[in-house]
């Protein structure tokens, strides 16, 4: 099968989660607010009896997929060094919080809702992700 | 809903969504990156992602009866009022800040937590883990010290 469709019909599973996330639990499947909210004063138990469990799943899926299907998961190859990789993780833990949302939250539940919010997080994220791309490529790294 | 009842959908949800983000080859930074490239080797293929993603969502839950935007927002200053709500400084440099990381590392959150999957070969972790263990830190340094009682 095409990898086109595969990353469709991937695509499609990701928005099925997000529809049964809003039908069940009224909540944005928002992965950056779901870990998120983990860290705010303001979480509650009821919070966390959707948090916990969804995070589980997700990476117990990602464990299950460790165990059976490893080329799935991110190689080697693919990662930067420390170096990179930690001031990358903070600016995307800082970032997806002061911007209220990432790839999920904004670009998935955001723009389905029709949220003009949403679609300015996203329009700015790609921007500045494939800017820093571009200077990265450029620049050797 | 019944407690346990509660837990095993949220679990699923978690699962499916699991399920979607390897599918999609959102676990994989070159993707992403590819996808970010846009003027050097292209790979259009997270748009396959994006596109099945919102469209499915978008129509199921209207289908099922969603109302078109339902969060408050938070502020945003009088002269973006009427044509940009909810659109404010944080929202922009956030939304910055996050796209710089993903672009750096290839990794958004979702697909970060699912990679952590590679606990199971041990010796390969080590940079997911780091990645997944700043991003935390990140957040939380941000509910720590910048959230305000406006903003989320």
């Amino acid at each position: 099968m095409h990898p086109f469709i595969i990353a469709s019909i991937g695509g499609v599973v990701i928005g099925l989660s997000a529809t049964l996330v809003e039908k069940w639990f009224s909540r944005v499947a928002g992965i950056s607010g779901i870990l998120g909210s983990l860290s705010t004063a303001t979480n509650t138990d009821s919070d966390r009896r959707f948090q916990i469990p969804f995070l589980l799943g997700l990476i117990g899926t990602g464990f299950a997929a460790g165990f059976w299907m490893p080329a799935t998961l991110p190689q080697p190859s693919e990662l930067r060094t420390l170096v990179w990789l930690i001031p990358a993780g903070l600016l995307v833990g800082f970032g997806t919080q002061l911007g209220g949302g990432c790839t999920s939250g904004h670009g998935v539940c955001g723009l389905a809702r029709g949220s003009k919010r949403s679609l300015v997080a996203v329009l700015v994220f790609m921007f500045t992700a494939a800017v820093t791309v571009f200077v990265l490529r450029t620049g050797g790294f | 809903m019944a407690r346990s009842k509660e837990a095993i959908l949220a679990l699923v949800c978690g699962v499916i969504f699991g399920v979607g983000l390897l599918l999609s080859g959102m676990t994989h930074p070159n993707n992403v990156i590819g996808f970010l490239d846009v003027a050097g080797n292209w790979n259009p293929a997270l748009a396959f992602v994006m596109g099945g993603a919102v469209i499915t969502h978008g129509l199921l839950r209207r289908l099922l009866g969603s109302k078109p935007n339902t969060n408050t927002l938070p502020p945003t200053s009088a002269r973006w009022k009427g044509m940009w709500p909810g659109v404010n400084p944080r929202l922009l440099i956030g939304a910055s800040l996050f796209g710089i990381g993903w672009g750096i590392s290839g990794f958004c959150p979702g697909p970060a937590l699912v990679g952590l999957g590679i606990l199971t070969s041990p010796a390969h972790a080590l940079p997911v883990v780091t990645f997944v263990a700043a991003m935390w830190l990140g957040m939380r340094v941000y509910h720590r010290f910048f959230r305000t009682p406006t903003a989320r």
